[in-house]
Parts: structure tokens; C-alpha cells; sequence
């Protein structure tokens, strides 16, 4: 029991930190899935969701800050999508994703100069910012509430994806693209809501994360948003439920890391994870066997 | 031949911005410029531009310098190393290409040493503020500093933290690959050591937000202080996330802390906070009083002092350095950068953190006493604990 007190605080910053980087890793693993693109931006949206975040609530209150920051963002990932990566639609792969790489850079400077570089101070949202004692750990109660919200959000996910219109829609276009779209199926707006759903989910988890973690600066995106990014690769990018799997075992295992005091390596070990994770399983736990080049 | 077009088009505006900034650094002749460098963004941002905010206050008191019997004007010639040690050089060379005098910076010990080649090479003298690690100075002749260092502040905290609080065990948490925290952290563990004390190490890497897991490993390590010599960025993320796990042990640091970051990181929070530092606010009222009116009167310098009018130690420390920079001017008599770093030895000032005196070793200021203060949750002030020596 001693043992298990002392350790605990380890495992809940793990499950609660890969629960947030699960949210961030689907925005990745949909928008692979069907445009075969990586969305480098899209770190960048969680870090701007943050902001909007930051501003708003200076402002407003609370409960009308967060569904601004939710539509916010959303329309944020839309605009994103339509005049940077719609345009390359028929441009070479690598054009699309240089260009996905400037619209990082663009929104991490454009940050930059609104903040002045200094540190943001996240709001603390009432309830969730709240402390609470878990089996005799002390924690924030967003710890706890991430891994349920993060399964919850996931499974209405796979819902709508398997039993609606969009959905089946979203599937077909990630089968075959162009096929799909001789079939009939408005590709523009499969892949718009493919990223309103990611930049959603983004939104969601930055709520999340700078709850417990509260400075929000322009780099802010880019290590949450790596990570993600591994653990999608991790999943078998183009996997749902993969990407999930393998964002909370990258959480847990970083933060074990920490617990056993090679702190120096806690990040060292999550990359070398996944050489080692690509070597043994080309295409991921979950991925699928295609041999198209990236 | 549209894209062709668009081609051109971009590769003549890249050319215009060159030759415009080119442009800006022609000046008029009985101007003499003071080049400060500082950061302006990344992890120390905060406390660059407080620094900054400093020296501009005292630029605005005395704008002109009396050399040799001629009347200068003084330029303040402001660069952003963006707290970077690989971007720094580039903001140093702008400085020496500028044709700077004499430079005051950088807040952050890395950047300092990043950029010493660069000032060595240009020929120009440069002052450290606030940069408290030694390698800053140590072996060369044209890096001054004003401030005490990491050697002697380690000691003072180790010494505090057993003298008020009977540590038998601290817990040291440093960033990896920051000189400064790592410096500081060595020192501050050298001292503690020498004193009996026993101490937990551990390291966290840049880009790092998620500090639960080192405070559980502090608390599961029954240390009786937590030792944190990082940035002020970092330091609020730590503050907060104590408070969180309702962490008990006092929170001690450098003084990078000595900053209003973390007066609001910690408001309202139950953690304890206890930063060595350069200057008490208060320690030289007519300062205080012309330093609260300057923040106040602009809302450009309001913001880049953290939004209140706290005065951070680095201000004080910037004005003086502005006016010791001029004492060197007029001691060289000339804007001749090489005739300023051989004045520079010579140097004396008495300034609002006391006197300013370099020894003949290494240009470091002489220094035997850090201000101990520690943060009041309620009311988000500092509350001057005392004055702390070492045995």
C-alpha cells in the first residue's frame, strides 16, 4: 500500500497526459488517413487554442470563453485547410506537407508576436482546476477526468464514423481517394470534416492540458503535438483506436521513466520507442499493410 | 509566367528588407551607441525585458554622455537573442556591426557565454547584469559583470536553507543543457554537501511542461527543500503544479525568481517561496518612486514589466549598469570600444544595489552579500527576509 501511494501520482500524470496527447494524435491518424498528409500545423492549433483561451477568458467568463475557444479553433483548423492545403490538392505529396510546415511556423510566430514571447497564464477553469485526493494522492481533478472524457469523445468517434452518412464517407475516401470520388461523394467536404473534427478534439485537449500544465507560450504545440504525433505512428497512423493505445502507453511509460529517476532520458526513450516500434512493426500495432511511401 | 512573376516579385522584396536594414545603421556622427543584449522572447523573456526596461529608464533620465569635452548622445541599440544560445551570436554580430561602444548583457548566463567570441572578435567590451554563472568571465579580459556569482549565491541558499529550515536533504531539479541552472544547481549542491547536507538530483529537458512527476519523486525523497535554479517560464509551471499535489517543502531559488512571473504563479496558492537576489524594492526609495512612474506612464513598458509596476531586481541592476557603462565612457574618453574595455578595470560606481567595483582578475563586480526574500501569497508582493552571507 506504501508502495502503491508513492507511485500513484506517476501512473495519473501518465494516463491523464496520454489521454491528451490521444486527442491530439487522432487530429494526426484522420487527416494521414485520408489525405495521406501530415498535418504538421496541427500541434500548433492545440497551442493556438490555448491562446484564444488566454484572451478570452480576460474578457468573459468562463462558460461562454470555452465554447468560443471550441468554434474558434474549429474554424481555425477549416481556414487552415482551405487556403493551404486545398489549393495542393493535386500538387506532389511533398509540396503539401512543406506547406503544412510553413503554416506551423506561420502560426508559432504570429504567437510570438501577440504574446511577445512572454508566457501566457492559463485561466483555471472552476471544477476541473479544482484539487482533489485520489487514494492519497493529491492532484488536479482534470487528471482524472481526461482518460474518461478522452474514451468517451473517442467512442462517440468510432460512432459516427461506422454508423453515419459522413462517416462511411470518410471511410471510403481513406479506402480509395479518387474512386470515391467518382462514386459521388463530396471529397471537400469529407476532408473539412475531417479536420473540424481534429481541430475539435485539439481544442478539447488543450482545455485539458494547459488545466494542468498553465503557461501557454508559441512552442507550446510542438512537443505535445511530436508526441502525438509518435504515438499516431505508434497506433499505426491511419488507426483510431492505435493512435489512442499508443498515445496512453507513451504517457505512462514517459512518466515511469521519470518515477524510476532517469529523468535525463524521459524523452530520449519515447523516440527510441518508436525506432524500435518501426523496425520490429513497419505499419504499427494497428496499421495497415499498405506500401505506399509517406 | 505568372509564378515566374511571383518569383521575382519575392526574391527583389527579400533583397529591399536587406538593404533597408542595412541602411538603418548609418548614424550621426556625435551619437555614441550602447548595444544591450537581451532576450526579448523564449524561456527568459520575462526577465530580459524587465532588464531592458532598466536600462531605458535610465537612458531616459540621462540621455547624453560628456566625453572628452564633446556632448554625446546616447543610442541604446536594443537586440533579441531570443534566450537562444544558438541564435544569440547573430543578434551579438548585429550589435558589433552596428559599431557599438559597449555592451550591457545578457540576462541568462548562456547566451552571455554564446555570444563572448563574437564581442571578443568585434573588438568590443561587454558588461553582464545579471549572469551570475563564472564562466561568463572567466579567462578573457573583454566580459565585465556587475552582478555576484553562482559560486557565492549556491553558498548563500545552502547556507539559508539549513540555517531556517534545518535541510538535511534537498531535492535539485536543473534544466538540462542550461548553464546557468546547471551551474547554479552544481554550486548550490557542493555547498549543501560541504555543510552535511545529502541531495537528490535530477534533470528535465527544454520543451518540458509536466513537472508532476518530479515533485512526487521530491516529496517520495523526503527532501526538506526543493531546489529549482530555472527559468521564470518554467518556474510558474512548477509553482502551480506543487500547490496542486499539495507539496510542503519551501520552493527555493536564484535570482532569475526575483520576478513578478512568479508573484502571480503563486498568488493564492499554498506554497512557499524563497529567492536570493540582487536589490530589495525599497532599498533606494527615489528609484523605486522614478521606476514606478516610468512603468506606469508608458503601457508598452507596463506589459514588458509583467503588467504591474513590481520592480524586478534586473531593472535595478540595468540602470546601474547603464550608468556604469557611462562612467567608462567618460573614464576612456573616447567612444573607442578599445579604449572603453581598458577603462572598464578601472571603473567604480556607487549605484541603487550598491557599490560596483571590478577586481583585476577576471571583471567580475565584488559582492559579499545577497537580499533574501520570499513570496507573499495574499497579497503578491515580495516580503524582505534578510540579508544572507556566507560562513
Amino acid at each position: 500500500m506504501e508502495w502503491f501511494s508513492r507511485n500513484l501520482p506517476y501512473l495519473l500524470a501518465g494516463i491523464s497526459v496520454g489521454g491528451q496527447y490521444a486527442l491530439i494524435a487522432i487530429g494526426y491518424t484522420m487527416v494521414y488517413g485520408i489525405l495521406r498528409l501530415i498535418n504538421f500545423a496541427h500541434g500548433d492549433i492545440f497551442m493556438v487554442a490555448g491562446l484564444i483561451m488566454v484572451y478570452l477568458s480576460a474578457s468573459l467568463p468562463v462558460y461562454v470563453a470555452i465554447p468560443i475557444v471550441l468554434v474558434a479553433t474549429v474554424v481555425i483548423g477549416f481556414l487552415v485547410e482551405r487556403v493551404a492545403y486545398k489549393p495542393l490538392r493535386q500538387a506532389p505529396r511533398m509540396s503539401i506537407m512543406i506547406s503544412a510546415i510553413g503554416v506551423s511556423y506561420l502560426l508559432q510566430n504570429l504567437a510570438l508576436y501577440i504574446t511577445g514571447g512572454l508566457a501566457q497564464q492559463y485561466p483555471s477553469i472552476p471544477w476541473i482546476s479544482d484539487t482533489i485526493q485520489v487514494f492519497g494522492a493529491t492532484t488536479k481533478r482534470v487528471t482524472v477526468i481526461t482518460p474518461v472524457l478522452t474514451i468517451v469523445l473517442v467512442i462517440a468517434l468510432v460512432i459516427l464514423i461506422k454508423h453515419t452518412k459522413i462517416g462511411m464517407a470518410m471511410r471510403a475516401a481513406s479506402k480509395d481517394f479518387e474512386t470515391s470520388q467518382l462514386m459521388g461523394i463530396k471529397i471537400n467536404s469529407v476532408i473539412s470534416m475531417t479536420f473540424i473534427i481534429g481541430s475539435f478534439l485539439a481544442a478539447v485537449a488543450s482545455l485539458l492540458y494547459f488545466s494542468n500544465y498553465t503557461g501557454v507560450v508559441p512552442t507550446s504545440g510542438a512537443m505535445p503535438g511530436l508526441k502525438a504525433f509518435v504515438a499516431a505512428v505508434f497506433g499505426g497512423i491511419g488507426s483510431i483506436p492505435g493512435a489512442v493505445i499508443g498515445a496512453f502507453i507513451i504517457g505512462i511509460c514517459e512518466n515511469i521513466i521519470k518515477g524510476m529517476g532517469l529523468t535525463t532520458f524521459s524523452d530520449a526513450f519515447t523516440f527510441a520507442l518508436l525506432i524500435v516500434i518501426l523496425i520490429a512493426k513497419p505499419t504499427g500495432l494497428f496499421g495497415e499493410k499498405a506500401t505506399d511511401k509517406v | 509566367m505568372k509564378k515566374k512573376a511571383l518569383s521575382v516579385l519575392m526574391t527583389a522584396a527579400i533583397a529591399a528588407a536587406t538593404v533597408v536594414g542595412t541602411a538603418a545603421s548609418a548614424f550621426a556622427a556625435d551619437t555614441v551607441k550602447i548595444g544591450v543584449y537581451e532576450p526579448a522572447s523564449g524561456d527568459n523573456g520575462a526577465g530580459g525585458k524587465q532588464e531592458t526596461l532598466g536600462i531605458q529608464y535610465a537612458n531616459s533620465l540621462t540621455p547624453t554622455v560628456e566625453i572628452d569635452g564633446t556632448e554625446y548622445n546616447v543610442e541604446l541599440d536594443i537586440v533579441d537573442n531570443e534566450s537562444s544560445t544558438d541564435k544569440g551570436p547573430s543578434a551579438a554580430s548585429t550589435l558589433v556591426s552596428d559599431g557599438v561602444s559597449i555592451v550591457l548583457g545578457s540576462y541568462g548566463s548562456g547566451v552571455s557565454i554564446a555570444a563572448s567570441d563574437i564581442f571578443k572578435d568585434g573588438g568590443v567590451p561587454a558588461m553582464g547584469v545579471t549572469c551570475t554563472n563564472p564562466q561568463v568571465t572567466q579567462g578573457n579580459t573583454h566580459y565585465f559583470r556587475i552582478c555576484f556569482l553562482d559560486p557565492f549565491q549556491g553558498t548563500v541558499l545552502a547556507n539559508f536553507a539549513q540555517d531556517n529550515f534545518e535541510a538535511k536533504k534537498a531535492y535539485i531539479l536543473t534544466k538540462l543543457g542550461d548553464d546557468y541552472s546547471a551551474g547554479l544547481g552544481h554550486y548550490f549542491k557542493k555547498a549543501f554537501e560541504e555543510l552535511g547536507g545529502e541531495v537528490v538530483e535530477e534533470t528535465f529537458p527544454d520543451g518540458n511542461s509536466d513537472f508532476t512527476s518530479y515533485i512526487t519523486s521530491a516529496k517520495n525523497a523526503e527532501a526538506d527543500v526543493f531546489f529549482a535554479p530555472v527559468s521564470t517560464e518554467a518556474a510558474a509551471l512548477i509553482i502551480e503544479q506543487a500547490a496542486a499535489q499539495g507539496m510542503e517543502m519551501p520552493l527555493l531559488a536564484g535570482d532569475t525568481w526575483d520576478s513578478n512571473v512568479i508573484l502571480n504563479a503563486a498568488k493564492g496558492k499554498d506554497v512557499q517561496i524563497y529567492v536570493t537576489t540582487f536589490y530589495q524594492e525599497g532599498g533606494n526609495p527615489e528609484f523605486d518612486e522614478g521606476m514606478k512612474e516610468y512603468v506606469n506612464s508608458d503601457s508598452t513598458a507596463k506589459a514588458n514589466n509583467g503588467g504591474d509596476d513590481t520592480i524586478a531586481a534586473v531593472s535595478a541592476m540595468g540602470f546601474d549598469a547603464y550608468y556604469v557603462a557611462l562612467e567608462a565612457l567618460k573614464a576612456a574618453g573616447s567612444p573607442d570600444p578599445a579604449k572603453v574595455n581598458e577603462a572598464l578595470w578601472d571603473v567604480t560606481y556607487e549605484g541603487v544595489c550598491g557599490k560596483v567595483e571590478f577586481d583585476d582578475e577576471n571583471g567580475d563586480a565584488i559582492r559579499d552579500t545577497a537580499y533574501v526574500k520570499t513570496a507573499n501569497t495574499e497579497t503578491g508582493a515580495w516580503d524582505f527576509v534578510g540579508e544572507q552571507g556566507v560562513k
